[in-house]
């Protein structure tokens, strides 16, 4: 496999190797792709679709561009508590407590801030480092003591609703001042309609640039790239459907900076999880522990950093919420917050089993956790029944995780 | 094969030298007084029985089980390995026999593993480039290096797995069982590959089962039985010798049934 000619580019020299170029070679790539059981953004598309169609068949206001503006309000504070589960789920971990930290972190806010008088940085900046030093214990359980995270979070789980109920003390309830930065934040600050469109434009400007060096480069190194058209194709695709969102959204309150800022964290996640060896290292220590180990990665590192940053994230969460509802209660946190939170990962992509997912799919994730839940409530259901649902449908991800997984290995793919 | 004939120690200094290594796991002495030298530019091949050690004390030298006593001095520095990070930064690149692959990894990523080029935006041009580089020089049957590792036949992964140890150009490289799973065209690759490792001045450990291998490149073959050296003996040395070696005795079930096959034979015309 010497290089009988420099035309045949490096990666091009096997023959048994089929070439998908151009926009032909992207679509039968993707199809082979789902075949094989690497299902990536596919059963979010089909999610969100479905269930867009049937909740609008049942109460048309699910679509009206206000209602989907609170839901993108709603799905902020969820949402940056999900992006933390991606991080131990890649490491084959899990943190079950996340919904007791939000609750502790909102709680923290409202004592130090309200009751206390701190200003009000300092006791969101208390609250998260709070988050950093929990997830700092479950880590060193997990790499001193060989804890299950499983375990260690199950009683971090009862432990910091204690601390939540402890701290909010017998009136149990907190209210935050409306005119406040926070609450208005949480509640009311949307972007003017020229940041939006801007914001829309962006993604495709620098998918586009990105993807002219990385072609340069490539043909510069002798390597072959997947051509022009297949870049400018997904970069017109992806500012024309962002165009259209926020088009539609601007009809009714505009975008909220809540959940520009959950964006603003899963893009700055996505490029530390790919493009960094930090990124790489999380992967291979989820793929295979003992081999990260021997590649001289520091395994116990990594391991504390993936439980810091969820924890973080966590109460991160918690104060998003405790900021949408204006209050920091003994509720906050408790019910389903800490199953959403991992339903909306595992829809969006990210295997349980460790190695496999992206920051995108807390986004993806939450956006279908965030539809149900909103969609069950405009039909006026009970909690019993919402629960029951979100129960169900985080039980089918599980399952189309687990036959994917089984599939990829029969197609000898990771 | 040209054996140095007689040279039992090359001269100069080792460029790692073990003194009285021994490693217990509780009860279980799994090493017990071993010395060994190695010497840049030779091969030196590390047989025994199943249990005799082999790959413990391959995994002592790549710093994932410490000794429980004895020294290690590399370069005629005395070092400690207590991390497998610490042997690759001093030069000691291992081959483990089950390769140490993450599956969910494409084949560039795990040659770089641990060893990515700018760590804060990952050159992944380059280091394609360099994978292919390498690949080619050990005439690998690589399809593409985007590929992750699930997709690649057994062949395939011990070759990357080659190739991820020349990755930092070592002093001395450990290759634990490197022909177990290879075809024959690729065994012979292996083996041209570690003259070509000597030739360019590496130490080479090389621990195999296939005594046709050992004696078809090593310089040096050092037994181990039951934890302990068990004899050093060269290419000249004959198969009976070394088999007994490392039985333990002259009278053992390979020469049983070498006798057996020859005494069946016998009555034949």
């Amino acid at each position: 496999m010497t290089h009988e000619s420099r035309s045949a580019a490096l990666d091009r020299a096997d023959v048994r190797v089929r070439h998908d170029e151009g926009i032909a070679g992207m679509v039968r790539g993707f199809i082979d792709r789902i075949r094989s059981g690497d299902l990536g953004m596919l059963p979010v598309a089909v999610g969100l679709i479905l269930i867009a169609t049937v909740f609008t068949s049942l109460n048309p206001v699910f679509v009206a561009p206000n209602n989907l503006v609170n839901l993108l309000f709603d799905a902020a504070a969820v949402g940056c508590i999900s992006l933390g589960i991606v991080c131990v789920l890649l490491l084959g971990e899990i943190d079950l407590s996340v919904g007791s930290m939000s609750g502790l972190a909102s709680a923290l806010v409202g004592v130090l801030w309200v009751n206390m008088g701190t200003p009000l940085p300092l006791a969101v900046l208390g609250a998260l480092a709070t988050g950093a030093i929990v997830g700092f214990i479950y880590g060193v359980f997990l790499n001193r003591f060989g804890m299950p995270s499983f375990v260690s979070t199950l009683a971090g789980l009862l432990a910091l609703l204690g601390f939540q109920l402890y701290i909010l003390g017998p009136t149990g309830s907190i209210n935050l001042p409306y005119s406040s930065p926070l609450v208005r934040f949480g509640q009311i600050l949307v972007m003017p309609d020229w940041l939006s469109y801007l914001l829309a434009i962006v993604p495709g400007v620098v998918m586009v640039l990105l993807g002219l060096r990385t072609i340069r480069m490539r043909a510069a190194a002798n390597l072959s790239n997947p051509g022009l058209s297949v870049l400018l194709l997904k970069a017109g695709l992806l500012t024309a459907a962002l165009l259209i969102a926020v088009f539609y959204l601007n009809q009714g309150r505009g975008i909220p900076y809540m959940f520009g800022l959950f964006v603003v964290l899963v893009v700055v996640m996505n490029y530390a999880l790919t493009r960094t060896k930090w990124g790489r290292s999380m992967f291979a220590v989820g793929g295979n522990t003992e081999a990260a180990r021997r590649a001289g990665i520091n395994v116990n590192a990594i391991r504390l950093y993936a439980f810091m940053i969820c924890s973080t994230l966590a109460a991160l969460g918690g104060v998003l919420s405790a900021a949408r509802l204006a209050s920091a209660s003994q509720q906050a946190g408790t019910g389903d917050v800490n199953l959403n939170a991992i339903a909306a990962a595992v829809i969006g992509g990210t295997s349980l089993f460790g190695g496999r997912g992206s920051a995108w799919s807390a986004l993806l994730g939450i956006l279908v956790i965030q539809s149900i839940s909103n969609g069950l409530t405009l039909l006026n259901l009970s909690s019993s029944l919402r629960y029951m649902i979100t129960g169900a449908v985080l039980a089918v991800a599980v399952i189309v995780d687990s036959l994917a997984r089984q599939s990829r290995a029969s197609h000898g793919r990771a | 094969m040209t054996a140095p004939s007689a040279v039992i120690s090359p001269p100069g200094e080792p460029i790692l030298r073990l003194r009285g290594i021994s490693k217990q796991f509780g009860a279980v002495s799994a090493l017990a007084d071993i010395d060994l030298d190695i010497y840049a530019g030779e091969v030196v091949a590390l047989v025994g029985d199943n249990g005799a050690g082999k790959s413990t004390l391959v995994k002592t030298l790549a710093g994932v089980h410490q000794p429980t006593s004895g020294t290690i001095e590399f370069m005629g520095q005395e070092v400690t390995l207590d991390t497998p990070a610490k042997a690759l930064e001093l030069g000691i690149a291992t081959v483990f026999q089950d390769l140490a692959l993450c599956e969910n990894l494409d084949v560039v990523a795990n040659l770089f593993l641990g060893h990515e080029l700018s760590p804060w935006s990952l050159d992944e041009v380059a280091m394609e480039v360099r994978a292919w580089t390498l690949l080619n020089e050990l005439s690998a049957r690589i399809p593409s290096v985007r590929q992750p590792i699930a997709s690649l036949s057994g062949g395939q992964r011990q070759t990357v797995a080659i190739a991820r140890s020349l990755l930092l150009d070592p002093k001395v490289i450990m290759l634990d069982e490197p022909t177990a799973a290879l075809g024959v065209a690729q065994t012979a690759e292996v083996l041209n590959l570690i003259e070509r490792l000597r030739e360019r001045g590496h130490g080479v450990i090389l621990i195999s089962h296939n005594m046709e291998d050992v004696r078809a490149v090593a310089d040096r073959i050092v037994v181990l039985r039951l934890g302990r050296n068990n004899g050093i003996f060269t290419t000249e040395n004959s198969n009976e010798e070394l088999v007994a070696a490392i039985t333990g005795a002259t009278e053992n079930a390979v020469s049983r049934r070498y006798a057996r096959k020859s005494e069946e034979l016998r009555p034949q015309p």
